[in-house]
């Protein structure tokens, strides 16, 4: 019993930090990647609380599929939070 | 005058968040005891496993008793899917792809992809065929499955999903799940009314409608997010 209660708030601790790199961090891969260790966390912590198919969920969704799309969308952005954004029209592919 | 707005806003907020929860004691348990007989977590616990002969409660819920929320969880994920190919979609000549990943990875993980893609996709055929008898479902099966997809299109740059497959499956799927939905409400009184018969506790075929449904949301949330995916991958802008 103690020694669950002392690995759920090292997970929790781990999460708030994550969360907070997440936050402060300037340079967005670092961040994406701080937000997927959110997510193998709180899969964790879900599957420690009985709930194992939103663990399955967490882990599928958050831990790949969201951190692979934002990752996707700083490449074609910029990965720098305080760069200046790109504001020249994208290609639609229409003038054919 | 902006700032004095944003923390007049701050403090209505938290006057009404205060005021919600200070009768709720810390740590009380506000569902009561899942023992007695009138709790509606009972009711779930018990009748499920009686009536429905679904080992899985969640799945149960999910798909049974809130079936048309189910519904529209689906339409909402596919309305997203379709909301970004409407955005991102480029036509395309025949036969021509746009590169994201402009060179092959390297050996090894091409080899170790198309090694562990077929594990992938039977992981995820498993949890969605076997999401009314152990933990998972549609959702999370699909998901599964998707990053499998995912894993070779990271790995080989001339790696693709025909759009037109893709949609025909998340089509009928789709379709699938309405047509059950449909025959509840011919045969008996309600749509997504649990028509079969329930079977045995913990056999394959089990759940009257519930692995017929989830095999069908499976299969559409995997198409919809491979969907997602090619279209993100072949996108290019002229950064």
């Amino acid at each position: 019993m103690v020694f669950n209660a002392i690995f759920l708030s090292i997970l929790a601790l781990i999460l708030i930090a994550a969360a907070l790199y997440a936050v402060m961090q300037k340079d967005l891969l670092y961040a994406v990647i701080a937000t997927g260790i959110i997510s193998l966390v709180l899969s964790v912590y879900f599957f420690i609380m009985q709930a194992p198919d939103v663990a399955l969920t967490e882990a599928a969704i958050g831990i790949a599929l969201t951190t692979i799309i934002f990752i996707i969308t700083i490449r074609h952005t910029s990965r720098r939070e305080d760069e200046i954004p790109v504001t020249k029209e994208p290609d639609r592919g229409d003038n054919d | 005058m902006k700032k004095a707005i944003v923390i007049l806003l701050l403090a209505v907020v938290g006057y009404s968040l205060a005021v919600t929860f200070a009768d709720i004691k810390f740590g009380a348990s506000r569902l009561g005891n899942i023992a007695e007989q009138e709790n509606v977590g009972s009711f779930y616990l018990t009748e499920t496993v009686k009536n429905l002969s679904v080992a899985n409660v969640v799945t149960a819920i999910v798909v049974n008793y809130r079936g048309f929320d189910t519904l529209g969880e689906v339409t909402v994920l596919f309305l997203a899917a379709s909301a970004l190919g409407s955005i991102l979609y480029r036509r395309r000549k025949e036969g021509e792809h746009e590169e994201m990943i402009s060179k092959n990875s390297s050996q090894l993980l091409q080899s170790g992809a198309k090694l562990i893609f077929p594990a992938i996709l039977v992981l995820g055929a498993y949890v969605f065929i076997h999401g009314h008898l152990t933990p998972g479902g549609g959702f999370q099966g699909g998901a599964i499955i998707a990053t499998g997809f995912l894993l070779m299109f990271m790995s080989y740059k001339d790696y693709h999903v025909s759009h037109s497959v893709l949609m025909w499956v998340e089509s009928l799927a789709g379709v699938l799940f309405v047509t059950v939905g449909f025959w509840g409400l011919i045969t008996e009184q309600s749509f997504l009314q649990n028509t079969l018969a329930p079977g045995v506790v913990n056999d394959l075929v089990s759940g009257g409608i519930i692995p017929i449904i989830y095999i069908a949301v499976g299969f559409k949330v995997a198409a919809e997010l491979t969907g997602v995916l090619e279209t993100l991958l072949n996108f290019k802008s002229n950064k």
